[in-house]
C-alpha cells in the first residue's frame, strides 16, 4: 500500500513538473498564447462576414463556428507543446528521466488544457457577442459540454503532436492526423451546444452528451497506453 | 536504486547494430567496461559512436544485438537503465525561459529528488552568479556546465558522454575530468566519445575505436590515437606506431 502511494506521489510530481514547466515557458515567451487567441478570434469574425446580417443565421451557426475556430487556433497550441523541447534538444533529457513515461503525456495534457481552457473562454465570450448569443438557462450544463469537447479535442491534439513531434512535416502532418479523429468528438460537442443554446430545440442534448463522455473515456485511456510507443525514435 | 553485483559489467554490448533505412550504422559492436573503468571512444565523423551512445542510454533501440548496464538489458530493462546513466549529448537540452536554477528545480523534480543540493550543484558548475537569470542569454559553454550540473542531479553511476568538452574552457574541462574520475573512483564508469584526447589526457584508462560500424582491430585503434594525439607525422614517417 505504502508502495502504491509512494509511486502515486512520483507520478503526480512528474506530471505537475511537466505542467508547471510548459505553462511557465509559454507565459513567459508570451507570443505563443497572443497568436493563438488573435487566431480563434480571427476565425469567428470570418465566419460572422460570410454568414452575412442575419441575425438568426449567426446564433444557429454560433456553436459551429466556436468549435471550428478553437480546433484551428488548438492546433497552433498543440504543435508548440512540443516545439519548445524539440528547438532545445530537450526532449531527450526528458525521455531519459527513470519514471513512468505516460506522465509526460499527462503533464502536457494538463498543461494544454489549462492553455486551451483559457482560449475557450476568451473564444466564447467574443462568439456570444459577435453572434448575438444570449446565456442559455441551462448554462452549466452548456459549461459541462465544452468542458468535455475540450477534453476530447485537447487529448487527441497533445497525442498526435507528440507523434507528429518526430516528423520533420509535423505543421502539416498534426492537421491531417487529427481533423479525421476528432470528426466524433467536434459532432458531439457541437449538437449538444447547438441543442443546449436553444438554435434547434429538436436536438437532443443528452445523447450527444454520452457520446463525448465516452469518447473522452477512450481517448483519454487509449492516448494514455500508446503514448510511449509514439514518443520513442 | 537498484546495486546489481559487482562482478557485473558496467557496460556491456553484445554484437549491437543499428540500421537507419537502408543503411547500417552499426554493425556488429561488442564492448565491455568494467566498474571503475573510463573509456575512450574514437573514430572518424558517421562511424557511429553516438548511435552506440544513444543506444547504451535507451533513446534508439538496436536492429540487432544487445546491451546492459550492470546487468539491466537497455531494452528489456529500459527504465532499471535510465537509472543508473548520466548522458550528456551533443546539445544541452536545458529550457531557454527557465533560469538555471529553475532548469534544475525541474530536473529535481523528474528525478524525484530534493532541492537541497541543487545550489551547490550550480556552486560546482560556477554559476552562482547567473543562477536566476534564464539560460537563454548563456554562453554555449555555460549551458554546457548547467547540463553537467543537471547530470550530477541523477548520481548516475554509468557516465555516457558525446564530446563532452566542446564549448568548455579550461576550468570547464578540469571540471568534466574530475567528474568523471569522481564517478569511477566511486566504482561508476565512463563511456567518453572524443575527436581529440587532449582534454582527457590522464583520465582514460583505454580507447576503444569504431571503424566502419564495428570496433576496429587493435593496431587501427592505436593508428587512430596516435592520429588524435598529434603523432600521425611520426606514423607516417616511421610506419611504427608509438603511443604514450
Amino acid at each position: 500500500m505504502t508502495r502504491v502511494r509512494s509511486q502515486g506521489g512520483d507520478h503526480w510530481r512528474r506530471i505537475r513538473a511537466i505542467a508547471w514547466k510548459d505553462l511557465t515557458t509559454e507565459r513567459r515567451s508570451k507570443a505563443g498564447f497572443n497568436a493563438v487567441v488573435s487566431l480563434g478570434i480571427t476565425i469567428l469574425v470570418l465566419f460572422g462576414f460570410a454568414l452575412g446580417p442575419d441575425a438568426q443565421a449567426l446564433r444557429d451557426a454560433a456553436p459551429g463556428a466556436l468549435w471550428l475556430a478553437v480546433l484551428f487556433a488548438g492546433v497552433l497550441a498543440f504543435n508548440r507543446s512540443y516545439q519548445v523541447e524539440l528547438d532545445t534538444g530537450a526532449l531527450e533529457p526528458l525521455l531519459l528521466y527513470p519514471g513512468a513515461r505516460w506522465t509526460i503525456f499527462t503533464g502536457k495534457l494538463l498543461a494544454n488544457m489549462l492553455f486551451v481552457g483559457l482560449l475557450l473562454v476568451i473564444v466564447v465570450v467574443a462568439g456570444m457577442v459577435l453572434f448575438a448569443v444570449k446565456v442559455p438557462d441551462a448554462w452549466p450544463t452548456v459549461i459541462a459540454v465544452l468542458a468535455l469537447g475540450a477534453i476530447g479535442l485537447v487529448t487527441l491534439g497533445t497525442f498526435y503532436a507528440s507523434m507528429a513531434s518526430r516528423s520533420r512535416a509535423r505543421e502539416v502532418l498534426l492537421p491531417l492526423l487529427l481533423f479525421p479523429m476528432l470528426v466524433p468528438v467536434l459532432l458531439a460537442a457541437m449538437q449538444a451546444s447547438k441543442a443546449l443554446i436553444g438554435a434547434d430545440m429538436m436536438l437532443e442534448a443528452g445523447a450527444w452528451i454520452k457520446m463525448l463522455i465516452a469518447y473522452d473515456i477512450i481517448f483519454v485511456l487509449a492516448t494514455h497506453l500508446a503514448f510511449e510507443h509514439v514518443i520513442e525514435a | 536504486m537498484t546495486h546489481p553485483t559487482e562482478d557485473v559489467f558496467a557496460i556491456e554490448a553484445q554484437g549491437i547494430a543499428r540500421r537507419f533505412g537502408a543503411r547500417w550504422i552499426l554493425r556488429g559492436v561488442s564492448l565491455h567496461v568494467r566498474p571503475g573503468e573510463v573509456v575512450g571512444l574514437l573514430g572518424s565523423n558517421g562511424c557511429g559512436k553516438s548511435t552506440l551512445l544513444r543506444m547504451l542510454a535507451t533513446l534508439l533501440k538496436p536492429t540487432a544485438g544487445s546491451a546492459a548496464i550492470y546487468g539491466h538489458d537497455v531494452v528489456k530493462n529500459a527504465d532499471e537503465v535510465r537509472r543508473n546513466i548520466g548522458f550528456l549529448a551533443h546539445t544541452p537540452g536545458l529550457y531557454d525561459d527557465l533560469s538555471a536554477r529553475e532548469n534544475l528545480e525541474f530536473a529535481a523534480e523528474m528525478i524525484g529528488g530534493g532541492h537541497e543540493d541543487i545550489d551547490a550543484l550550480i556552486e560546482r558548475v560556477n554559476l552562482s552568479h547567473v543562477r536566476h537569470e534564464r539560460v537563454r542569454g548563456f554562453s554555449a559553454g555555460m549551458q554546457r556546465r548547467l547540463a553537467l550540473g543537471r547530470l550530477m542531479l541523477t548520481k548516475a553511476r554509468v557516465l555516457l558522454f558525446d564530446e563532452p568538452y566542446s564549448n568548455l574552457d579550461t576550468d570547464g574541462i578540469r571540471l568534466m575530468n574530475s567528474i568523471i574520475s569522481e564517478a569511477a573512483r566511486d566504482g561508476g564508469a565512463a563511456l567518453v566519445v572524443l575527436h581529440e584526447l587532449a582534454p582527457a589526457a590522464g583520465l582514460l584508462d583505454r580507447t576503444v575505436t569504431i571503424r566502419d560500424g564495428r570496433v576496429a582491430d587493435p593496431t587501427a585503434a592505436l593508428l587512430a590515437e596516435a592520429e588524435l594525439a598529434g603523432a600521425v607525422g611520426a606514423v607516417g614517417a616511421t610506419g611504427a606506431v608509438v603511443v604514450a
